[in-house]
């Protein structure tokens, strides 16, 4: 069984900054985490392969650094990792980003199953597992809590709005997972040191290798465009209400009610 | 599109091959030599040949006429035998944005028996048109189902505008329709508004759990799609005097387009409380933790229209199951408005909800470090500020108009 793990490398939260020209992050110089989520989904194939003989590869597009996320994974227990880097990468929305992560998974062979978070904590949007499995042509299941594959089959747990869905698929389908999914295991120190070896079993793509335009990724391949971005405000101004309780809680009404924000259904 | 080499004029320096990124331009006797295979076309050669043997041709981007798509539409969620909140907040603001481009907004359904009732309601809340697609196999959602339906609708009427509400349900459908049509897509955007010049969808939305908001712009593709976040928009009150019309579309729709199966359907437990959806808040710490702080919280909760949540203490403390709590190794959340209640703000907290759009912190502690997050700050004791908040919340409620 072939098991695809999508991991992104994100800026940790607490210290982002935009390059006022380009309006795109800018990553040097920042610390950087495997987005939580993935480590979840990494976790899920991980599990998977101590029953079933399975072989885990993961795959990740960034920028060179973001090679650190690949020997995490294996660390982790990834029987392989794929680095997707290229300065033709660069600047792509979801659109763009499926279309590389569609391609690099295509080119990298047969899969039972690829596993992806639900969303990434800095782009936010949750697009590129539901793109990544309409490009590959394969069922999707998205938010999930719990996972279980049996004779060619994956049955999993979504969460809905008020509500879980159980839902059954053929394989190969794709699945995002949330943190609930699982608790995912440290790398061992062994691994750690394997996956920094000569040795060790990444391999790094450009466009040329997985057979893309520069025209139909990054930024020139993308179908939206970012016009600016923004800090909402310089950090929260904090205003402090007292008074009696009614003066503070009539003080809280109003201030949703100037700021146009419904109160109750 | 192709790189072409004079090979009478080529000197053989290799210049163009040390250019090139990817290994696709080779020296073979003294010659460069083109490998399609492996050209990208990112032009990065053009300008290395000295003696004007390289040329090509590098595609350029324009932005077709899309002066054919008109129209502004809503993909309407039904929940049980009405709507999710979000049709009638995505219909309002798509009002806003049609009288502007002077333009019809749409609703679109899908179901399996959908009623003339369900439709009075959209006209009078800002349809000028209700489409609607009835078939067995659209009575619950799955996604190959709808993708395809969708696909079906959008292609055969070319709106200019899509609008998908950013529920669990919109997030898996948007993506995958936006792939099949070859459509830009803007998440969970909080604002939408038209560009007075060029008149396109500006598409305002926040990324980086809040810390940073970005407008996006769909020059490429058509219908501008977004999907946006419930609790937002302001729906139009109902005003049953407007008039609409109602179209039935047939979709060819073979069980194979669709693969899965639902095998069951569990709503409303505890185990399954979606937070991320919530569009407030109501979270508790310690001091919430007896039958008395339940009830005061709960209450408040209900008043206001909020999910409850809490700190890993109340977990622990048996008071709330896990899938209440916000945090690190709980749930990130996003919503609207968060209160936090007797909360005192440590990092793993924080690191769960510091994204959301308001933070009213109320602590008896002036040095509590939520306070360095939050936008309404209150020192008190949460049991008499409470009660008094879910009573003035109620009176409010009786004599609010639009808010
Ligand atoms: C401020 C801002 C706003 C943006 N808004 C939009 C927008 O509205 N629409 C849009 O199309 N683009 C948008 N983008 C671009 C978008 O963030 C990038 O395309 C990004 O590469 C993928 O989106 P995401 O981070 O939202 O991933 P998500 O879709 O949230 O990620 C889900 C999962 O996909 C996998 N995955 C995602 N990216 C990678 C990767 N690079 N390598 C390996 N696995 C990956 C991971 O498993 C991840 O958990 C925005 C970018 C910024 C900076
Ligand atoms: C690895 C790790 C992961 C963690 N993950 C999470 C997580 O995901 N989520 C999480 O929440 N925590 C998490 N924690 C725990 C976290 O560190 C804090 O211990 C916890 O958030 C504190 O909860 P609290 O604010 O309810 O309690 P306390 O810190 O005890 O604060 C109670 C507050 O209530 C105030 N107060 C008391 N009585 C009243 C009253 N009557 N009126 C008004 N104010 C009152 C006090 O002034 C105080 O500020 C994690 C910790 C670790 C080490």
């Amino acid at each position: 069984m072939k098991l695809v793990v999508l991991i992104k490398q994100i800026p940790n939260t607490s210290n982002v900054r935009i390059d006022p020209k380009t309006g795109n992050l800018v990553r040097e110089g920042v610390t950087s985490i495997m987005n939580p989520e993935d480590r979840h989904a990494l976790e899920a194939a991980l599990s998977i392969k101590d029953h079933f003989n399975a072989v885990v590869d993961v795959i990740s597009m960034g920028p060179p650094q973001a090679i650190e996320v690949i020997c995490e994974g294996l660390a982790m227990g990834a029987d392989k990792g794929i680095l997707l880097t290229d300065r033709a990468f660069a600047g792509a929305d979801t659109w763009a980003t499926s279309t590389a992560l569609g391609n690099a998974i295509r080119k990298n062979g047969p899969f039972d199953l690829i596993l992806a978070g639900r969303q990434a904590i800095d782009g936010d949007t949750a697009q590129i597992g539901p793109q990544i499995a309409e490009f590959l042509g394969i069922p999707q299941i998205t938010c999930v809590s719990a996972l279980e594959l049996s004779d060619g089959k994956v049955v999993a747990n979504r969460i809905i709005e008020n509500g879980c869905e159980r839902i059954e698929t053929p394989l190969p389908a794709l699945v995002t997972c949330l943190a609930s999914l699982n608790e995912p295991r440290y790398p061992t120190v062994g691994r750690i040191l394997d996956s920094v070896l000569e040795s060790t079993p990444i391999e790094i793509w450009n466009a040329a290798d997985i057979g893309v335009k520069a025209q139909e990724v990054g930024l020139a391949g993308s179908l939206t465009q970012v016009l600016k971005t923004f800090t909402p405000k310089g950090g929260r101004e904090t205003q402090y209400l007292e008074g009696t309780p009614s003066d503070i809680a009539s003080g809280i009404v109003q201030f949703f009610v100037d700021r146009q924000v419904r109160l109750g259904e | 599109m192709s790189i072409l080499i004079q090979q009478d004029r080529c000197n053989g320096c290799g210049l163009c091959a040390r250019s090139c990124p990817y290994q696709a331009l080779e020296m073979l006797d003294k010659k460069a030599t083109w490998l399609e295979d492996r050209c990208t076309l990112c032009g990065a050669c053009l300008e290395s040949c000295k003696v004007g043997a390289l040329s090509g041709e590098i595609p350029t981007r324009e932005a077709p006429d899309f002066r054919e798509y008109r129209g502004v539409w809503v993909f309407v969620e039904r929940q049980g035998s009405g709507f999710h909140r979000s049709a009638f907040e995505l219909l309002g603001c798509a009002r806003g944005l049609a009288d502007f481009l002077g333009e019809d907004v749409s609703s679109i359904m899908l179901g399996a028996d959908s009623d003339d009732k369900g439709f009075n309601e959209l006209i009078s809340r800002g349809a000028d048109q209700c489409i609607a697609v009835n078939h067995p196999a659209l009575g619950q959602y799955r996604t190959c189902s709808y993708t395809h339906a969708l696909t079906h609708l959008v292609l055969k009427h070319r709106p200019s505008i899509l609008l998908i509400p950013a529920t669990t349900i919109g997030r898996d459908l948007a993506p995958r329709l936006a792939r099949r049509l070859k459509l830009g897509l803007t998440a969970d955007c909080t604002r939408l508004a038209i560009d007075p010049q060029e008149r396109v969808l500006l598409q305002t939305r926040p990324a980086f759990g809040g810390n940073i908001m970005a407008t996006i712009v769909t020059r490429y593709s058509r219908p501008q799609t977004a999907t946006v976040r419930p609790g937002v928009m302001k729906p139009l009150d109902i005003d049953s005097t407007r008039k609409g019309v109602i179209v039935f579309e047939d979709v060819n729709l073979p069980d194979s387009v669709d693969v899965t199966k639902i095998l069951e359907c569990v709503m409303n437990i505890e185990s399954a409380t979606n937070l991320s959806e919530a569009g407030i808040i109501v979270a508790g710490g310690r001091p919430i933790c007896s039958e008395q702080g339940m009830s005061v919280l709960k209450e408040f909760a209900e008043a206001i229209g909020a999910e409850v949540a809490c700190t890993r203490v109340v977990v622990e403390e048996g008071f709330m199951s896990t899938d209440r709590q916000v945090g690190q190794t709980g749930q990130t959340v996003r919503p609207e408005i968060y209160f936090a209640c007797g909360i005192s703000g440590a990092v793993q907290h924080r690191a769960g909800m510091d994204g959301s759009r308001y933070i009213v912190a109320i602590n008896r502690d002036p040095d509590a470090p939520i306070f360095e997050i939050a936008d309404v700050a209150v020192v008190a004791d949460i049991y008499q500020i409470l009660p008094i908040l879910t009573r003035t919340i109620k009176d409010y409620k009786g004599l609010s108009i639009t808010c």
